[in-house]
């Protein structure tokens, strides 16, 4: 497992982040991507509104000021305005709501997946099963991060290799693939979330929820818990290693040998 | 020469003097006025604890709170906030200023509005009092989502029975806005002449009402669950953790527009009174507003689109929620034409009108992004969200209730508050605001979660900014406490008419006004 981890490391090099990112990342799967660019499509149509309505209100500070002599006018109603300004912000809403609808259908699609993945949180750290493969193991935080987090440790967090981001066993997916992930908790509620692999969905006792990914670049993506479960909630980190179908394979012949090995 | 009769007649009151006069006092002035100040105080406690987590996020690594405690303040400064600071700001406005806009001489229930704040300050006693206990205040979020919140200690009874009470507090307060406004109008004063403040108002009690049983029905099956042994929300005895958000948030989205819809109110009174025009669209803000509360009812599940609802769920669930930009956006749109062609000037009761629209609107912006489901799985949970509520709520209600303060506080006191500082504490406020909560919408976006204590690298720089701006934010309050005392030191000098382009019957009484604010009832035509 450790080899294997290492090896990974190496082929992929550990994904940078800038330090002023500001955007959501598009992603590497195509839920991720339709979430991106309709998260885009909307932010540039409140920015056109934004400017459209902002720009009247400062028109009117700058022209319509009493210190510049401005004589208030005497309207104070209008039903045509009211029904045009009701009708156009109405069919600019249809204009989102047709890809927004479109984009939830295409990721709610769990059906056709080759791999089924199953995620259960745990306070606080994940199991992950692969049910084909019957592979299950523990992943949660790396040592360096969880001591370095500790109240007053001493430590300084930016010398720490992905501080709060990093496990000791990472997730392996093979790329060009549709996973199927389902998602339970034994305890209370968690939330599975690597931001690069698409969205959310929450790990509910006595729920199995599902979500799915089909990761298209080889890479490390990481992300964490997503909804508050205690004490330790920001303390779950996530880390998904892709990788292509042959090594994911290989991969998991030596958690297999490895499980034969330790019942030995 | 009126201000004398009056203070005359005051007189034959006989009012207990001293801490008596407060306890028992069934005045709307005097309990409007602890309204406020209870407020003020709550809003000070808050924000403390808002710095302690902004203290602790200003660099990664853990340097002042561990884990637990970090918890306690995230739970703590969303309560005290919503049910301390800014609901008692606007029922203490609503006891203030409905009387005098409509023309009578008290609140209708004056008993039980004595009775809906004296609750309060006991509430808050027993809630804030969970943090010295051993096991530490509630840590589950203001949400109280189970089963995260059934693991909470000594604390958890307390915190609900003071849930309790500030709902028991609210209703009541409700009622007798409701039974004000219906029965006790000036005559002539038709539904559809009221001022906007007062129907705003209306129509909050109307969701007051509605809403706040619903939390305690569900703060209810918490305690039956943690307490006796039922099993509503527990999976392995054939519970539902779902269903308590459902039944949260059908109280929690109402409640979103109490927090909002009285501030409608004071920005459409405010605006056309330094823009010395009419407000435009009187019918269709009044219509607006009350589409606004009915959808306020059919939109909860926004809140959980990652629960794993049906498609359909969650396509109904973004269609009632993207409609709600429809009533909003009217509510925009008129503000904007009022200003149109006005004659204005900025006082600072303008100012800050001004950055509640602009403020308020870039909050409903990111709304309308939260509400498209797809784009949701990302934000979800994240400090996108958190951008989203706290521009919604501190440059949205908690500044329209600074402008109502620095509008009505000349006709309150008789006194004037220092303009220049006025627009110093303006000024201060509005750029600390934004230097705290807009880099939040880059690191959400980045994927930082909310609600958590430490962060990974990549968020520190813009956590340090949101960390620099939280503390000019809060020491910009100070600026605002002193003004208030400043101006009560002063000599009673302002006129009857403070703003000269101010409509409404307020000003038509003294200022201050009198104890019975109107003991004849004025002719509306």
């Amino acid at each position: 497992m450790r080899i294997s981890n290492i090896l990974l490391m190496v082929i992929f090099p550990v994904t940078a982040f800038a330090e002023w990112e500001t955007n959501m990342p598009r992603g590497v799967t195509p839920t991720s991507e339709v979430a991106y660019d309709l998260h885009m499509l909307i932010f540039y149509i409140t920015v056109v509104i934004g400017i459209l309505v902002f720009g009247a209100m400062l028109y009117s500070i700058i022209y319509h000021r009493k210190s510049l002599g401005h004589e208030p006018a005497k309207f104070h109603e209008s039903t045509k305005v009211e029904i045009i300004w009701t009708v156009i912000p109405f069919i600019i809403l249809v204009g989102m709501a047709v890809p927004a609808t479109k984009a939830l259908i295409m990721m709610e699609d769990t059906r056709d997946s080759e791999i089924t993945l199953k995620v259960t949180g745990y306070q606080w750290m994940w199991q992950y099963e692969y049910l084909e493969d019957n592979v299950t193991f523990f992943s949660k935080i790396d040592t360096e991060s969880n001591t370095a987090r500790r109240l007053n440790s001493g430590v300084d967090v930016k010398n720490v290799n992905n501080y709060l981001r990093n496990v000791d066993n990472a997730v392996v997916l093979p790329i060009n693939t549709k996973v199927r992930i389902l998602l339970t908790a034994n305890d209370v509620i968690h939330a599975w979330w690597v931001p690069e692999l698409g969205g959310k969905k929450d790990a509910i006792p006595g729920y199995v929820n599902e979500i799915w990914v089909d990761i298209q670049e080889p890479g490390t993506y990481r992300g964490q818990c997503a909804e508050l479960c205690g004490k330790d909630h920001g303390f779950m980190p996530i880390v998904v290693h892709a990788v292509s179908k042959p090594e994911y394979y290989k991969w998991v012949g030596i958690q297999k040998t490895n499980k034969f090995a330790k019942n030995k | 020469m009126s201000t004398n009769i009056d203070k005359l007649h005051d007189d034959h009151h006989h009012t207990p003097t001293g801490i008596m006069r407060w306890i028992t006092t069934t005045n709307h002035k005097d309990i409007g006025s602890m309204y406020l100040w209870f407020s003020l105080i709550m809003f000070f406690v808050g924000g403390l604890m808002a710095l302690v987590i902004r203290a602790e996020l200003f660099q990664p690594g853990l340097q002042l709170v561990v884990p637990g405690f970090f918890n306690q303040m995230t739970t703590m400064h969303a309560l005290v906030m919503i049910f301390g600071a800014v609901m008692p700001a606007f029922v203490g406005l609503a006891n203030w200023q409905l009387p005098i806009m409509i023309g009578a001489p008290d609140m209708a229930l004056p008993r039980l509005n004595n009775w809906s704040f004296w609750i309060l300050p006991f509430a808050f006693t027993m809630m804030l009092s969970t943090l010295f206990m051993d096991s530490g205040g509630p840590a589950a979020g203001w949400t109280l989502y189970p089963p995260l919140s059934l693991q909470g200690g000594d604390s958890f009874p307390y915190t609900i029975l003071a849930i309790h009470m500030l709902g028991l507090s609210s209703i009541l307060g409700a009622i007798n806005v409701i039974a004000t406004i219906l029965n006790m109008r000036a005559p002539g004063m038709t539904l559809m002449k009221m001022p906007i403040f007062v129907w705003t108002w209306l129509i909050t009690a109307f969701l007051l009402i509605a809403s706040m049983p619903v939390l305690a029905g569900a703060v209810t099956m918490l305690l039956t669950d943690k307490f006796f042994g039922t099993m509503f929300f527990t999976a392995s005895g054939g519970g539902d953790p779902v269903m308590f958000q459902h039944i949260f948030w059908f109280f929690g989205h109402p409640e979103v527009y109490i927090l909002i819809l009285p501030a409608f109110g004071i920005v459409s009174t405010i605006i056309p009174a330094f823009s010395r025009k009419r407000l435009f669209g009187y019918d269709s803000m009044v219509y607006a507003t009350a589409s606004i509360a009915l959808l306020s009812f059919i939109v909860w599940a926004h809140h959980m689109f990652t629960v794993g609802m049906p498609l359909a769920g969650e396509i109904f669930f973004m269609f009632t929620t993207m409609l709600i930009a429809i009533p909003t956006g009217v509510k925009v749109f008129n503000w904007v034409a009022t200003m149109w062609r006005g004659s204005m000037t900025f006082e600072t009761p303008m100012l800050f009108a001004i950055a509640f629209i602009v403020l308020f609107t870039i909050g409903g912006f990111s709304g309308l992004m939260l509400a498209m489901v797809p784009a949701d799985f990302q934000y979800h949970d994240t400090y996108f969200v958190v951008a989203h509520f706290h521009y919604v709520l501190v440059p949205g209600a908690v500044f329209a209730i600074m402008a109502a303060v620095y509008y009505w506080l000349p006709k309150w006191t008789g006194k004037m508050y220092n303009e220049g500082l006025g627009k110093l504490h303006f000024w201060l406020t509005t750029i600390f605001v934004n230097l705290t909560f807009f880099p939040m919408h880059f690191v959400g976006l980045a994927g930082m979660p909310r609600r958590i204590p430490d962060y990974a690298v990549q968020f520190a720089d813009f956590n340090a900014i949101a960390s620099v701006g939280a503390f000019g934010f809060g020491l910009s309050q100070l600026v605002f406490v002193y003004i208030l005392f400043n101006t009560l030191k002063k000599d009673v000098t302002a006129e009857d008419k403070v703003w000269d382009g101010a409509e409404g019957l307020e000003w038509t009484l003294s200022s201050p006004p009198p104890y019975h604010s109107f003991e004849e009832a004025p002719k509306v035509d």
